[in-house]
């Protein structure tokens, strides 16, 4: 799948600039759950009682309308700070919370629109004003509101809700939290109601497990783009191979339709990334450049990021977006007119094999 | 066998570090569970001096250890046995990937769990992703650390479910540096090793995607592919071997594709080819040998006759035997198996 939205590089900028400014932006946290009932406000409260008794100066800026018990038991830990008078609706008095300015906010439940005649429209804007203010807040979310997740979440769920956060928000986090729990478990602790309750529960335990997959991958995400913005950051050039990353060769001879999808496939089995790059041949006739057009339109159908390189050494230039990339497998196709394979001197696809370091080899035969 | 009681449920608390809070979640469980009227036990536990984690046991049924002499000194094992005849409805079982010592009934701590499953008592145990057997070479990879106490892949797929404690790799560096985890002068020798933040996070990310296949496996049973796939393995008496096994099952089972591990022989050395077979069948996969001068010929004929859609090979030393004009096995088959697909392992183990 394509690279969710990263911070664009003005919000980079203005970030480093602040930073330059000796203002210190406050520090975001995430608790992410995958359904009601998993237990994220229990654990966010539970982490503000712990950083109470550590010193902090902890508050609370917004709750649930609903609470379990031990949930509302932790709540007395906390000064609560109200929602802003003459407001009607759930909102943050985020002027109070400035003027009060904590070291930690909690704010239970990420995604809301704010009533009307708030100071931003959604509630993560607040989120970030106090963030941008020096305030640390801790927050949490369910997957159903990430915007981007939203259609596959809601094809599950079958229903839709309105208020969403961009993931690209989330991805800003400093530290992100999965709350992970058997699905069993939010059976039997959804606050959600009755609507759940009227479904019959093996159903309802199996769409939970598909929602809980989405949630994994996305913290999965989250962490393997922080690791590389830190791996990054420090110049270090290791790739770990924690996540697979298949790379797959086309020309206009391979049959590239066939490894695309093979590609496709074990990319989402591993919840991995695809990518195919095609390395430009000058001599292209009009045919193989047809074909090979169809190809290129068949990897971007199959989400892949799609690169055309160019370079006189094919194999260097596979190579080199390897190493840069990440890429654990690489899938290439090889001809089976055995005049090619002179037996004297190693072909293309030898030499592939044997200079790549650190990254598995797979060899499609061309028709 | 109708007497046989239904096998119990086996529940996987899933960490990537030591001090993540899997053991305090088991206790944390086995309380729940107690206030909810159900039969539990705890059949072992490692306090590992943590004082929330030991404050969490009170007012549970903890198993008695049993005790082994081994050369001399005292070792303390879980008492199987003793909780086979105390018979509970649910066990918890720190530490699944535990290697017990030398003169225990079962060497591994897994198969004692197997036993109590078997008997139809429910289990929560707890293990850090660095044991998957699968995953141990891109663990080398990531922590520069071999780890020898690994649980096939195929032991774990017996959970019913898998539950990830997860926790920012910041947070447990401060747990870490409050001496939570461990004392403070251990606490400086990890924090100089094996917790460096980039460190946890792969591990961390690591048992993210696990768990997500984990779901995703008990969601649909193994996976249906399309156009089956089946994946031969060539073994041989190479070190290399080892990897090659591991990471050709591991792509057999997320393609959910049939797997074989297939040897050559005569090889020049059939106690080392044996090992690799021996574990390649621990891992539960299907192992074969041929009989022929040829390899190349054999591994493909074999792939034809046995629906083989992939042929797992290990990549060739970078000074194979072309001065004598000899082309590297890898390219006989690549040359020979028109129809079918080679995969070339790397080497990860370079140091």
């Amino acid at each position: 799948m394509p690279a969710p939205p990263r911070p664009s590089p003005e919000q980079l900028l203005k970030q480093v600039e602040a930073e330059e400014r000796g203002e210190k932006r406050g520090k975001l946290k995430i608790f992410l759950g995958y359904a009601s009932g998993v237990g994220k406000s229990f654990r966010m409260f539970d982490e503000g009682r712990r950083r109470k008794m550590r010193g902090q100066d902890v508050v609370v800026a917004a709750t649930q309308s609903v609470a379990s018990p031990e949930t509302a038991g932790l709540l007395k830990h906390f000064d609560v700070i109200p929602p802003p008078a003459g407001v009607t609706g759930p909102a943050i008095d985020v002027d109070e919370v400035l003027r009060r300015h904590p070291e930690v906010v909690l704010i239970d439940g990420l995604a809301y629109h704010n009533p009307p005649g708030s100071k931003h429209e959604e509630r993560w804007q607040d989120v970030e004003e106090l963030l941008s203010a020096g305030v640390n807040v801790v927050t949490s979310i369910n997957l159903q509101y990430i915007k981007e997740k939203q259609k596959q979440v809601e094809a599950i769920r079958g229903k839709a809700v309105r208020e969403s956060v961009p993931e690209a928000f989330i991805r800003t986090a400093d530290e992100i939290e999965l709350v992970d729990a058997a699905p069993e478990y939010c059976v039997t602790h959804s606050l959600e109601g009755p609507q759940t309750a009227a479904m019959d529960p093996s159903q309802f335990q199996r769409k939970l497990s598909e929602l809980r997959e989405i949630a994994l991958v996305l913290a999965a995400d989250v962490v393997d783009h922080q690791l590389e913005d830190y791996l990054h950051a420090q110049g270090i050039k290791q790739v770990y191979g924690t996540h697979e990353r298949i790379l797959v060769c086309i020309t206009p001879r391979s049959n590239a339709s066939v490894m695309v999808r093979r590609g496709r496939r074990q990319a989402d089995r591993f919840h991995g990334e695809l990518y195919v790059v095609y390395v430009q041949q000058d001599d292209l006739s009009p045919r193989d450049r047809e074909i090979l057009d169809q190809n290129l339109v068949a990897a971007r159908e199959a989400a892949a990021h799609v690169e055309v390189l160019h370079a006189e050494d094919t194999i260097g230039a596979i190579l080199d977006f390897a190493a840069r990339h990440g890429i654990t497998q690489i899938f290439v196709g090889h001809s089976q007119q055995t005049g090619l394979i002179n037996r004297w001197k190693p072909n293309p696809v030898e030499r592939l094999i044997m200079e790549s370091d650190g990254i598995d080899v797979r060899v499609f035969p061309h028709e | 066998m109708s007497d046989r009681p239904p096998q119990g449920r086996l529940r996987i608390l899933l960490g990537y570090a030591a001090g993540v809070g899997k053991t305090y979640k088991m206790l944390e469980e086995a309380q729940q569970l107690k206030r909810e009227g159900r039969d539990v036990v705890v059949g072992y536990f490692e306090p590992h001096g943590r004082k929330d984690t030991i404050e969490k046991i009170d007012g549970l049924e903890v198993i008695p250890r049993r005790r082994i002499e081994y050369r001399g000194r005292q070792f303390e094992e879980m008492d199987t046995n003793a909780i086979l005849a105390r018979h509970p409805e649910i066990c918890a079982v720190d530490e699944f990937p535990h290697t017990n010592i030398p003169g225990s009934e079962r060497p591994k701590r897994w198969e004692d769990v197997m036993l109590l499953l078997d008997a139809g008592i429910g289990v929560i145990t707890t293990m850090n992703i660095q044991h998957l057997e699968s995953l141990n070479d891109q663990m080398r990879e990531i922590t520069g650390v071999q780890v020898r106490e690994t649980i096939p892949d195929w032991v774990v797929n017996q959970a019913e479910e898998v539950v990830l404690i997860d926790l920012p790799p910041r947070a447990l560096l401060n747990r870490l540096q409050r001496g939570v985890i461990y004392g403070t002068d251990k606490a400086q020798r990890a924090l100089d090793n094996f917790f460096k933040e980039p460190t946890l996070a792969a591990l961390r990310e690591m048992a993210l995607r696990q768990t997500a296949h984990e779901v995703e496996v008990h969601q649909d049973g193994p996976p249906e592919a399309e156009s089956p796939e089946g994946i031969l393995i060539h073994v041989t008496e190479s070190p290399a071997a080892v990897a090659l096994i591991r990471r050709g099952k591991r792509v057999a089972d997320y393609l959910g594709a049939e797997c074989f591990a297939v040897a050559v022989t005569p090889s020049p050395d059939p106690a080392q080819l044996e090992r690799h077979m021996e574990f390649a069948r621990k891992l539960h996969i299907e192992t074969r040998v041929l009989e022929s001068d040829n390899p190349a010929e054999a591994l493909v004929d074999f792939a034809r006759r046995n629906g083989v859609t992939q042929i797992f090979l290990s990549k060739p030393p970078k000074r194979g035997l072309r001065l004598f004009g000899k082309r590297p096995l890898v390219m006989d088959i690549v040359r020979l198996a028109q129809d079918r697909q080679v995969t070339v392992v790397a080497d990860r183990r370079k140091a």
